[in-house]
């Protein structure tokens, strides 16, 4: 890693997949904290309270690290990308500087009234505070997955010769992009599916322990409600997927033959390959375990459709694309081809990691069916497996995505060699690789360490929370506040 | 009106904000150690500010957005310029930011005292840095023709950047002294008020040098009349805080500090970022806006949403209008005291 490029590349991808470690937990739990909190306003059961402050501390600790990564998100595009930042600002800036104001003021500021309100606000309204917080979530994914959608399949923009960047003609084909509007269900729901598993995960665990007996009909109630919510949003995951694989195939069918390792055109009955091993260049199949037709009908419907192979592609990308030399989209390599074991393995992951997680899901709702209750070792075992698989599942889904992409940062656009920053030295850059690395390793290993003590510790024992109007009362002002850092 | 020139007020909007908000929650973080005597009462200081920081950050990252959107060659030659000046700020917010969160989490002191740290020194660097930045875009840097930053880390840490960090410190300082003296109770609020007339007559001192300064090299009518004001109003604000009136002396830092902030970008105008290299190569509202149509669309959505957002962060600092006292602060045993 002797250039910039491989440098600002790797930091993109390291402190990317790692904020996404945490945001699509915190997208679905803050959905789970306020359905819960909403469920003890209405029916009274302590429960439910129990689980709101439980899962809300758990929550909190997955938020703040999710939310002081995001500010590297919107840094290092200028730091690293500066190119890219000239030539896209005009439409991409847009949908950021939204996300800022739409969401992330809601999110800080209700999710700080939220924090530091059990004795402040009336507890409808204290309810209501997180499901303005899960509101902001939505909100943000919108906008920042809205971005990138552009980048996968530009729209609604115009090259500007004499500016010589992309600039926006029409905002809201760029807000509802086809690729977008498949995009935008499919995280949101693979975010509820992560939160479920993890609801799953932990409640499992203390549901069988022995030192939370007293409580297990607590976490019966956390882990039938988060099995039954990664099911059905599993479900959806799997849907939305497969509508995104169609528009996929139609917008960047290289994608797709890559996700497959597909190196010749099928004209109909494309297999869909289980294993393949291709040859070290990654321009012909060796050895390859398969399913007939699967593959024509996820990439078109039918299982007689066309499926163009990747060597087909290429041939037609250079014809297209290869023609000069100065084009920001030029690739010298001449591949116009993605890392293609990269995108076919965590295509497979993908899909294979978030089936398990459903399938686990499935299982656990079965098993405690009508009051039973399992003790089983695999009982906690599937339990606990869920989140990790949902977890690297989705890594393993934005990997394929942006790998699947390559050569290009915009698709058809710009290469992403040519959108690096030139000033910037490949000394200033290994700093800012190696030290956000290694701060972003030192905070997993606290935060999974907090994760696992206040999960371990179990859900605090009922107590009657406050009950405040918004006026406020004169009567306690020495009383210590019901939440302080 | 333009609207590069409309966006130019409005990105100056957002920095003010920034400022004028994180500004005193900074100037808490870098006061823990020498206003609270136990952790108790630096619990007390960081609950002040515990509900409310984290949307008071979020005004950087809207100011950050807006400039990418509304000026992307702003955007892209700050930000890849100013490289390692921003990747402290960011590596210090990191664990700033988590450091609220993550403190009262565990019993240990010694859990305690490193997230203390962690909150002094994510209050000190950034605060003096944004300084220094801001000194440097309103000096100028070195920018070639193809609008990239030929300077180095060094190139930033002239005179006149050091002074603009020490002013943004010291203000920021005086500023969070006044927040603490206005949202405190018992013995801290009596000893941050004391405090903060000292640090405001340092902060009166360097800032009066950095605004002349910067008022003879680049400034204009406009901008000289919104640095007298600013001045004034600090001195308002120290006197204020000698009589007690903790109110008016918070709103005399906060004023100051906004209307500093307008004077260095009514100084800047019409250039974003002037380049020292050639006056031709300097960024302008003009050569590094966005189209017409992208400022329009953003025009509509800032007009929108944000007294949306202006109502509800109001609102906030309503509910948690209360002054913290030493007794609002629950007790807790810390493990590990020796």
């Amino acid at each position: 890693m002797d250039s910039i490029l491989d440098i600002a590349r790797w930091q993109f991808g390291i402190t990317t997949v790692y904020h996404f470690l945490f945001v699509p937990l915190t997208i679905g739990l803050t959905l789970l904290v306020a359905v819960m909190e909403t469920l003890w306003v209405r029916t009274k059961q302590p429960e439910w309270l129990r689980l709101t402050r439980f899962f809300g501390k758990l929550m909190l600790i997955n938020f703040a690290i999710g939310g002081v990564t995001g500010i590297v998100q919107e840094f290092q595009v200028g730091m690293n990308w500066s190119d890219y930042s000239r030539f896209v600002g005009d439409v991409f800036g847009a949908p950021l500087a939204f996300e800022a104001l739409l969401a992330f003021f809601l999110e800080s500021t209700f999710l700080g009234l939220w924090i530091f309100g059990w004795d402040k606000l009336p507890r409808g309204l204290h309810a209501g505070c997180m499901w303005i917080v899960h509101v902001g979530t939505l909100a943000s994914a919108w906008f920042i997955l809205a971005a990138n959608s552009w980048m996968q399949h530009p729209v609604g923009y115009t090259y500007n010769p004499e500016t010589g960047r992309a600039e926006l003609t029409d905002f809201w084909a760029v807000m509802f992009n086809k690729v977008q509007l498949v995009t935008f269900p499919h995280v949101i729901l693979a975010a509820y599916m992560t939160a479920g598993a993890f609801l799953v995960g932990v409640c499992g665990w203390l549901y069988v322990s022995k030192l939370h007996q007293a409580d297990r009909e607590v976490y019966r109630k956390g882990l039938r409600l988060g099995a039954a919510v990664a099911l059905v949003a599993g479900l959806g995951v799997a849907i939305s997927g497969d509508f995104q694989g169609k528009v996929m195939t139609e917008v960047q069918p290289m994608k797709m033959a890559s996700a497959e390792a597909l190196y010749d055109t099928k004209d109909s009955c494309a297999p869909f390959s289980l294993f393949t091993i291709g040859t070290p260049d990654g321009k012909s199949e060796k050895f390859a375990v398969t399913v007939p037709c699967v593959l024509s009908f996820l990439a078109t419907g039918s299982f007689d459709g066309k499926v163009e192979g990747i060597n087909d592609l290429r041939t037609q990308y250079r014809e297209k694309y290869g023609q000069d030399p100065g084009a920001r989209y030029y690739d010298p390599s001449g591949d116009y081809t993605p890392i293609i074991p990269v995108t076919y393995w965590t295509f497979r992951y993908m899909i294979g990691l978030g089936v398990l997680a459903a399938l686990f899901s499935a299982l656990l709702l079965y098993m405690t069916r009508r009051g039973r209750a399992p003790t089983s070792r695999w009982f906690t075992r599937m339990a606990v497996a869920a989140p990790i698989l949902m977890l690297l599942g989705n890594s393993a889904g934005w990997i394929f995505t942006e790998m699947g992409r390559q050569p290009w940062v915009v698709f058809g656009l710009m290469n992403t060699s040519n959108g690096v920053s030139p000033g910037v030295s490949v000394t200033e850059a290994w700093i800012s690789v190696i030290s956000l690395t290694a701060l972003y390793g030192f905070l997993a290993v606290v935060e999974v360490g907090l994760l696992l003590k206040y999960a371990k510790k179990g859900a605090d024992p009922f107590e009657e929370p406050p009950s405040p109007t918004l006026r406020g009362s004169d009567d306690d002002t020495d009383k210590p506040l019901a939440f302080a850092y | 009106m333009e609207l590069t020139t409309v966006w130019f007020i409005l990105i100056a909007v957002l920095w003010i904000g920034y400022f004028t908000l994180e500004g005193f929650d900074f100037g808490v973080g870098m006061l823990l150690p020498v206003l609270a005597r136990d952790d108790r009462e630096r619990r007390q200081l960081i609950n002040t500010i515990g509900p409310v920081w984290d949307g008071n950050e979020v005004w950087l990252l809207t100011a950050g957005g807006a400039t990418f959107a509304a000026f992307p060659e702003w955007y892209a030659t700050l930000f890849s310029g100013f490289y390692l000046p921003l990747l402290l700020i960011l590596l210090t917010l990191i664990v700033r930011g988590l450091a609220f969160e993550y403190r009262h989490q565990r019993p240990e002191a010694a859990w305690h005292s490193w997230w203390d740290r962690a909150i002094i020194v994510g209050s000190y660097v950034p605060a003096l840095l944004w300084g220094v930045a801001f000194a440097n875009i309103v000096r100028g840097v070195p920018i070639d023709e193809t609008k990239d930053f030929t300077g180095t880390i060094f190139t930033l840490l002239n005179p006149f950047g050091l002074l603009g960090g020490i002013v943004t410190l010291l203000l920021f300082l005086t500023h969070g002294a006044m927040f603490i003296a206005l949202k405190t109770d018992g013995d801290i609020r009596h000893r941050a008020r004391a405090l903060s007339v000292k640090l405001g007559l340092g902060a009166a001192v360097a800032a009066v040098v950095f605004l002349v300064w910067t008022q003879t090299m680049t400034g204009d009518a406009w901008s000289a009349v919104l640095f007298v004001v600013a001045a004034l109003a600090l001195v308002a604000g120290i006197v204020m805080a000698r009589a007690g009136r903790e109110g008016w002396a918070f709103i005399g830092t906060f004023v100051t500090i906004a209307l500093a902030v307008a004077g260095l970008f009514v100084a800047l105008f019409p250039d974003v970022m002037p380049s020292t290299t050639d006056a031709a190569y300097s960024l302008t509202t003009t050569n590094a806006s966005a189209t017409h149509y992208t400022l329009t669309v953003m025009t509509w959505v800032a007009v929108i949403f944000t007294p949306l957002v202006l109502l509800y962060q109001s609102w906030t600092y309503w509910v948690f209008r209360k002054r913290i006292s030493i007794h609002h602060i629950p007790e807790a045993e810390l493990e590990g005291v020796s």
